[in-house]
């Protein structure tokens, strides 16, 4: 599925990265802790996550994860968005709890993963 | 930033700014890009980024900031973080997963899960800790390249 197939399942807004709705994504990953998103993390290239802070960009960065989705009405702030911007990745913003989120995007087929 | 060339490979220098969380991780940043434009495997990146950036947040939450050096040679990538912190008081422990001291507004900015560390470890082919309490720490790490 594309970002666009995420964005619309999660009535997500999209705060940065419009112009790569396009992009396909298979996995995702999910955590308000970076650290373990730096351990346990294949590839995946979604990161649904609630923690709101620019080193949630910076860890997608490292990861090389495309697309960062901002759960609980969390709102990325302008420091977020630069990096982001910088760094040519997607940042969408949703009500949905993880739990919901990631139920939803499951359901679509988006593959998680073990440790 | 200074970068030199020379037969002794590239060398990187960064110095990281204490206690200013919002910018901890920019020297990794860098030397991310710095790697793909040389064209270096996307394996030995993702190792080096995960590698060096816990061990950027650490100097920063744990230290006050410090200087990290990268060298790129074609055998391997050694990264050098060198801070003047407080030291580690029991490296074995601290190199344990879910060991850590971080106090909990760490822990609500995403890190302290005490994983830091011991994914320096699983990320890096030779990994070495120097500490003296009220010195400071050093932590060596190498990612070797790829042999085809
Ligand atoms: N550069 C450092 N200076 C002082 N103490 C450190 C440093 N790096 C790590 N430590 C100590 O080692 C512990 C474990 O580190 P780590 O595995 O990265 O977990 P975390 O950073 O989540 O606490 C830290 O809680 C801290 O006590
Ligand atoms: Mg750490």
């Amino acid at each position: 599925m594309t970002v666009k197939d995420i964005q619309k399942a999660l009535a997500a807004t999209i705060t940065t990265g419009e112009e790569y709705m396009d992009k396909e994504i298979t996995s995702a990953f999910a955590s308000d802790m970076m650290s373990e998103v730096l351990a346990f993390s294949k590839g995946q290239s979604v990161l649904i996550t609630g923690l709101c802070n620019p080193q949630v960009i910076r860890t997608a960065e490292m990861l090389d994860i495309s697309c960062i989705v901002l759960i609980r009405g969390k709102s990325a702030n302008e420091e977020m968005i630069e990096l982001a911007k910088e760094r040519d990745l997607i940042i969408l913003e949703t009500r949905y709890i993880m739990f919901s989120a990631c139920g939803i995007l499951y359901d679509l087929g988006l593959e998680g993963g073990t440790t | 930033m200074s970068d030199q060339t020379g037969s002794a490979g590239v060398v990187l220098k960064y110095t990281v700014s204490p206690d200013d969380f919002t910018r901890a991780g920019e020297a990794s940043s860098k030397v991310k890009n710095i790697l793909k434009q040389m064209g270096i495997s996307p394996d030995v990146i993702r190792k080096v980024s995960i590698a060096m950036y816990e061990g950027e947040i650490n100097m920063v939450i744990h230290a006050h900031g410090g200087e990290i050096t990268v060298t790129i040679t074609p055998q391997e990538v050694l990264m050098e973080l060198k801070d003047v912190g407080p030291g580690i008081e029991d490296v074995e422990k601290a190199m344990k997963a879910g060991y850590s001291t971080a106090p909990e507004q760490v822990r609500a900015l995403g890190f302290g899960a005490g994983m830091g560390l011991p994914n320096m470890q699983g990320c890096t082919d030779e990994m070495k800790v120097e500490t003296e309490l009220g010195v400071g720490t050093t932590i060596t790490m190498s990612v070797h390249m790829e042999d085809k």
